[in-house]
């Protein structure tokens, strides 16, 4: 048997999430020694090629996009982790959910100091995907499994969390790994 | 006559949410290649209403990998709003100290978490390998290498903003800690270390690029304008400068511009395809006036770096184009090292100098109502502008991400590389890595870039059986 799959995406999220992974620094060689990587922005994997263990989801889903590649992790990975605080709760991108979308657009395309857009575009098009009305934490969506709140956690939390996982052993993160800021 | 299109998506070993199409002709020519940014946040709006002194803290959550850059950029700016023209020695310098600990684990990642595998097994590697962990496996001093210096940098930001990830440290007027003895001893004892393994990987980038110098020479590059921050004396300067953009032969478009005035020079086009707008020099206008920016472009503008090492890097840098900027795409990589290395020479300087001992933290000034906080990202210039009113709230905010200065230029990168590596070929996992490559040479921050605003319209359309609109609704 090989080697146990982990696959990490991040949805509406800053890449902070991931960033905070890779603080495990010298610890990612065990790491690597424990599990394969499959689908994760560190590889050129573009699609979960195979049954996952583990599966680890930065950010929310504000775009269809979100919610395909949220539903691929979901029916590909036996766990599905939500970590940091944009995937449990949808974090700073849900500050957009009560503007209005007129005003929205304006800003960004229109009215902003620097917007040069004599023919009045607004980006549209088949290659760029439709944003979901609202920002939506993971499990809003599909079921989750774990949560690992932070912003981003820290990457003790994700150690401990990720190597009780696979060893079999239970997830109990010590009152100072879990903090919510 | 398109008849096919090929699609890479997501674009991998990038920061941030991307993807790039390409049209094929009947004959298997490209006819179009497009890198497209498919995600959209919406900051500068919803930031409207917050209180200043949270904006620091809040618009480093467009960006995980350089959140200092934006922490940094935003406290500049709200410098202004407090009516700070000049900080502290101790706030000043713990700043940049943290800014360089960030240009340094920035560069670090990029160059050997994201970049290493093209450059060590080729860009068209088996998938399994080309990747970090493939580095990891078969080259583990240097994949150590790169994981202990970016670690080191992300130190030096826990011990100057708090927080690995999202600090505190930069408020308005000033930084909230100082750095302590202890502190400063831990990051001197492994300086030299640090110092060593810089000038190691500067090597490889340099070697790299000058033995494969005929491939790069053509490969997704291109003439252009360069954009950048540099001291009042032509110096590279990453912290704080004025703005100067050159032509592709380095003659001056303007120079030694107070950023203030920044949205009287640079503007930002709108196109239909893609969420990040494509920003130019407004005197030359949305065609020619597109330039480049992040360390190709700030080796380039620079009249000399103030750091022996990495000065005598950029001459030899230099030297390959006989004093003329350099415009070949993948040299940003051995640019980015030059920098790497300066960083940690700046490190250095800074450790040394004990007003970073000091306890004078803030200032005050009077209030004002607007301002504009810019710096050199690890990608590039970074522009933030904000207007706060009497009550404390944000009514108005303009960002000008690094990664958004390099969407032309990426978009020709990717379109000279898919012209000359696929047309007419049988496209391969391995060929369509090639137009990645040339992505990855801008280290686009893809996270940062897409920050414009919250919603886009959704519309339905609903089309009878010859195609035409027959009802059509949108809501938001
Ligand atoms: S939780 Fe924080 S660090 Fe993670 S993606 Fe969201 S904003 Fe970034």
């Amino acid at each position: 048997m090989g080697k146990p799959r982990v696959a990490t995406t991040s949805l509406a999220g800053c890449f902070g999430c991931h960033m905070s992974f890779l603080d495990i620094d010298e610890r990612i060689l065990d790491l690597i020694e424990l599990v394969d990587f499959d689908r994760s922005p560190i590889d050129d994997i573009k699609h979960i090629s195979q049954r996952c263990a583990i599966g680890l989801v930065e950010g929310g889903c504000c775009n269809e996009e979100n919610v395909h590649v949220l539903y691929e992790f979901r029916e590909n990975c036996d766990i599905l982790i939500s970590f940091g605080d944009c995937a449990t709760m949808g974090g700073i991108p849900t500050l957009r959910n009560n503007i209005p979308l007129k005003e929205c657009i304006d800003e960004a395309y229109r009215d902003g100091v620097t917007v040069y857009n004599p023919k009045n575009i607004v980006p549209q098009d088949p290659e760029i995907p439709l944003l979901l009305d609202k920002v939506y934490p993971c499990h809003e969506v599909v079921k989750i499994d774990y949560f690992l709140p932070g912003c981003p956690p820290s990457a003790d939390c994700l150690w401990a969390a990720l190597t009780a996982l696979l060893t079999d052993k239970p997830v109990e993160l010590p009152y100072e790994l879990l903090k919510y800021d | 006559m398109t008849t096919r299109k090929i699609t890479i998506e997501p674009v991998s070993r990038v920061e941030g949410h991307g993807k790039v199409t390409i049209l094929l002709d009947e004959e298997g020519q490209v006819s179009q290649a497009r890198l497209h940014i498919v995600e959209f946040r919406g900051f500068e709006r919803f930031i409207q209403g917050r209180p200043y002194w949270e904006v620091p803290v809040l618009v480093q959550r467009l960006c995980g990998i350089c959140p200092v850059s934006h922490h940094l950029a935003a406290a500049k700016a709200m410098d202004g709003i407090v009516g700070v023209d000049q900080l502290t020695p101790t706030a000043e310098k713990m700043r940049r100290l943290m800014h360089y600990g960030q240009t340094l684990q920035s560069h670090a990642l990029h160059f050997f978490h994201l970049v290493s595998p093209d450059l060590l097994f080729g860009f068209d590697a088996d998938v399994a390998i080309r990747n970090v962990i493939g580095v990891a496996q078969k080259f583990p001093d240097l994949a150590v290498q790169g994981v202990m210096m970016r670690k080191y940098g992300q130190e030096i930001i826990k011990a100057t903003a708090g927080k690995k990830i999202h600090g505190t440290g930069a408020v308005p007027g000033g930084i909230n800690k100082n750095l302590s003895i202890a502190e400063r001893d831990g990051f001197l004892k492994d300086l030299d270390q640090m110092l060593e393994w810089s000038r190691a990987a500067l090597k490889i980038a340099k070697d790299y690029t000058v033995e494969h110098l005929e491939t790069l020479a053509d490969f997704g590059s291109f003439d252009s304008n360069h954009l950048s921050l540099v001291r009042e004396d032509g110096a590279m300067d990453l912290y704080h400068g004025n703005l100067r953009a050159i032509t592709k032969d380095g003659d001056k478009i303007f120079d030694q511009v107070d950023y203030q005035s920044y949205y009287k020079y640079i503007a930002e086009e709108v196109r239909s395809w893609s969420y990040m707008k494509f920003p130019f020099i407004s005197e030359l206008g949305p065609e020619d006036g597109w330039y480049r920016v992040g360390p190709l472009a700030r080796v380039n503008t620079c009249d000399f770096i103030d750091t022996p090492e990495a000065e005598s890097a950029r001459q030899e840098f230099m030297a390959l184009t006989n004093g003329k900027p350099n415009n070949i795409t993948m040299a940003y990589h051995w640019a980015r090292m030059i920098e790497l290395l300066h960083a940690v020479e700046k490190i250095k300087e800074l450790l040394n100098d004990s007003d970073l001992q000091g306890s004078d933290l803030m200032v005050k000034g009077e209030r004002r109502g607007e301002s504009v906080g810019l710096l050199e990202a690890p990608r590039g210039t970074l522009f933030h502008h904000y207007k706060v009113d009497e009550n404390d709230q944000v009514t108005m905010a303009n960002l000008i991400v690094s990664t958004t200065s390099n969407n032309v230029p990426m978009n020709l990168a990717v379109e000279g590389v898919a012209k000359k590596y696929l047309s007419g070929m049988e496209i391969t996992e391995g060929l369509l890595n090639h137009v990645e490559v040339a992505i990855r040479a801008y280290d686009p921050c893809l996270s940062c870039a897409t920050h414009a605003l919250g919603q886009m319209p959704l519309v339905v359309e609903l089309h009878d059986s010859q195609g035409n609109i027959v009802d059509q609704r949108s809501r938001g």
